[in-house]
């Protein structure tokens, strides 16, 4: 908001020629539409969406979903890509407000700030959905529900599997972990749920865990160190595939065989990751998936139709073994 | 009995000196940390430990930061070589995965001498920007930095390109003489920039552009055309660091590679003496402060000190190197604890010279 102010003229004069520009182009639509029978008669949902970015492969694929299940839904899709600042997707929305969607959906860049604009929607008699991100405002009437993928479970499952698979073992079992960024509610959560799972059997340990900060150069260098520093690892950890396939090439140059000799347990299930799990080198991947679309075309259609929603939904996700990848491994979108 | 003293202090008056220091401490502690730190053995016919792990990771900052010395020795400064790092690992990595065999030495070359292109073009915009239209380098080089990344993401098309090619991978695991390969492509690049700066009269010319760039304008040398050399040469520097990052982990993802490198190599170059307002350029100690700043990240992760605390870990010894290697707070240092003062270093040819405390 205070950015917003704050503009200097040149740029204030490109954004009334945009939304100009942009209304404009909204009107040709709507009147071509009206020419094909009226879009709003005929009972068809228009959402309005704003996406974070395209900041990674998961992104990609979130976008992808999206687009993909409005059309499968027949549900006319309004996108906007918010490239990683919270005034664009003020203002998106602002714009899909005038435009008088049906729902507005959104994956928040920030988690503070949203107040004024939810509200407006709100008097606009809006619905709004929260995909993937929260945001932390008070009023929980601002929007309808939010979507998105629970870490602390997928910490927790993971948790849970080597709990299983360590159930017999007698020794001590040592468990190194790759952080998240610090700070990261992905990297918080899911240590979180992971600690808590592994609790249930006081034989398994975490004696090393640093952050990779979610990149393979990162999980790489800090394995290498964690190989050198502690003779005996039996597990890895990491908090996304990212850093495991990383940590993969320091755990061969060790001399050590990954998925036999070190377990690896990881969280995401992207493309390579997947890979890895199938050629054996990972042994367990719980999923976090971006394919939120069929899920959130749905939800549009029960709060459009007036329907009480819960406030938290989950992505509806799953984890797989070596077999499991083997099997998803073809049809697999991301 | 004299002798002995006098060498002494021309070994602690050496401005390697504290930065050795430093780097032998944090090595000793290390040691006494964990004694099997230092060990290193033989493993599959190259040498295998921690310290070569530093070798190998510190060679592409080592690259960065040199380009970054002579920038900053020009009076200037370099902001985008992280995003040329990004560019030139996401071009090369994109081509080799077009290709039918991605281990044909032929299409390795290729990718890398498109990449190399590539980033000649990057320096000679930023050259351009600073030495031709004259706008203040930290502003022109934020431009790349900003747009370089939305390049590298552009090329990469936002997801992370994983290639299996054996010649590629070898620039950043490659080994030769049982040690990594990388260490030896940025000490090639190090003597090679040596023998061009302190072999010929170039070296000095970048020093007085970076100490007056209009006398030296005035004094006939062709100050516009020593900066913007300076910017290409870092550009290139970048681009072979980012060959050895993408290779590290045979991946290029647009994001990561290369993020805030130039603020570690900017600090490599000040450890090693060079002061941020240019003029006399050192490039053993730049070379020292990228080992010494790699020394630290792996100290980090060999003694488990908890995330939490590890960036203050971090910002505790580079003030401390600061402090130690500055000829002002080492003589009030001394000077309180011996009432003789000591002979000051030999004053600075220019005040610019003086590293900031």
């Amino acid at each position: 908001m205070r950015k917003m102010r704050t503009q200097s003229a040149p740029w204030r004069a490109v954004a009334v020629l945009a939304s100009v520009l942009l209304v404009g182009g909204v009107a040709a639509c709507g009147n071509s539409d009206t020419g094909g029978g009226g879009s709003k008669d005929d009972g068809k949902i228009t959402m309005g969406f704003s996406q974070v970015g395209a900041e990674s492969g998961w992104r990609t694929a979130n976008t992808t979903s999206i687009k993909e299940s409005a059309a499968a839904a027949g549900i006319e899709l309004k996108f906007d890509d918010a490239q990683q600042k919270q005034e664009n997707q003020i203002k998106a929305i602002r714009n899909y407000i005038q435009q008088k969607v049906d729902v507005i959906a959104f994956s928040p860049v920030v988690e503070s700030g949203w107040d004024t604009v939810l509200k407006e929607a709100k008097d606009a008699g809006i619905p709004v959905i929260l995909t993937d991100r929260s945001v932390d405002s008070a009023d929980k009437s601002l929007y309808k529900t939010f979507l998105g993928s629970d870490f602390v479970k997928e910490g927790r499952l993971a948790g849970e599997w080597l709990v299983e698979q360590k159930k017999s073992a007698t020794g001590p079992v040592n468990i190194v972990e790759l952080q998240g960024n610090t700070g990261a509610a992905p990297a918080n959560d899911r240590k979180k749920g992971f600690g808590e799972a592994i609790a249930a059997n006081p034989n398994l340990k975490i004696i090393a865990s640093q952050p990779g900060d979610f990149t393979r150069a990162g999980g790489k260098q800090v394995m290498e160190q964690f190989l050198k520093a502690n003779p005996k690892i039996d597990v890895l950890f990491a908090h996304n595939d990212d850093m495991g396939l990383g940590a993969l090439e320091a755990i061969t140059a060790a001399g050590k065989v990954p998925g036999k000799d070190i377990t690896i347990i990881t969280v995401d299930a992207v493309k390579d990751g997947m890979q890895a799990l199938a050629d054996g080198k990972f042994n367990f991947i719980a999923e976090c998936s971006p394919l939120l679309g069929p899920q959130l075309m749905d939800l549009a259609k029960k709060v459009k139709a007036g329907e009480t929603v819960p406030p938290r939904i989950e992505t509806e996700e799953t984890t797989f073994t070596t077999e499991q990848a083997k099997e998803a491994l073809p049809t697999r979108k991301y | 009995m004299n002798d002995t003293k006098g060498r002494y202090r021309t070994l602690i008056g050496h401005r390697l000196f504290w930065p050795v220091a430093v780097l032998v401490a944090m090595l000793a502690a290390n040691t006494i940390y964990r004694p099997g730190f230092l060990s290193i053995e033989l493993k599959d016919g190259h040498l295998y430990g921690s310290p070569i792990d530093i070798l190998r990771l510190s060679a592409p900052l080592i690259l960065v930061a040199l380009g970054m010395t002579l920038v900053i020795s020009t009076g200037g400064i370099d902001l985008s070589v992280g995003s040329v790092c990004a560019i030139s690992g996401a071009m090369a990595c994109m081509y080799i995965s077009k290709q039918p065999d991605q281990n044909s030495l032929a299409v390795v070359v290729t990718a890398l001498a498109m990449a190399l292109g590539v980033a000649l073009v990057l320096g000679v915009w930023n050259g351009v920007l600073v030495a031709v239209i004259g706008i203040q380098p930290i502003i022109a080089t934020l431009i790349l930095m900003v747009a370089g990344r939305g390049l590298a993401q552009l090329i990469t098309q936002g997801q992370i390109i994983t290639i299996n090619s054996g010649p590629f991978r070898s620039i950043g695991l490659g080994h030769l003489l049982t040690l990594p390969l990388a260490i030896f492509i940025a000490l090639a690049a190090a003597l090679l920039v040596a023998a061009f700066t302190r072999r010929t009269a170039l070296g000095m010319i970048i020093e007085s552009v970076g100490g007056n760039a209009e006398a030296s304008r005035l004094a006939g040398i062709r100050s516009g055309r020593v900066i913007f050399l300076a910017y290409v040469v870092s550009a290139v520097c970048a681009a072979v660091a980012g060959f050895m990052m993408t290779a590290n982990v045979s991946s290029a993802d647009g994001n990561a590679v290369g993020l805030w490198v130039e603020l570690d190599a900017i600090l490599a170059v000040v450890i090693g003496g060079t002061s941020l307002a240019g003029g006399r350029f050192f490039l053993s100690g730049t070379i020292l402060g990228a080992l010494i700043i790699q020394t630290l990240t792996t100290t980090v992760y060999a003694m488990n000190i908890s995330p939490q605390t590890s960036l203050l870990f971090k910002a505790v010894v580079v003030i401390a190197v600061c402090l130690i290697q500055a000829p002002a707070f080492r003589a009030k240092f001394s000077r309180r604890r011996r009432s003789a003062p000591p002979p000051p270093r030999p004053v600075a040819d220019k005040p610019k010279e003086q590293v900031p405390a």
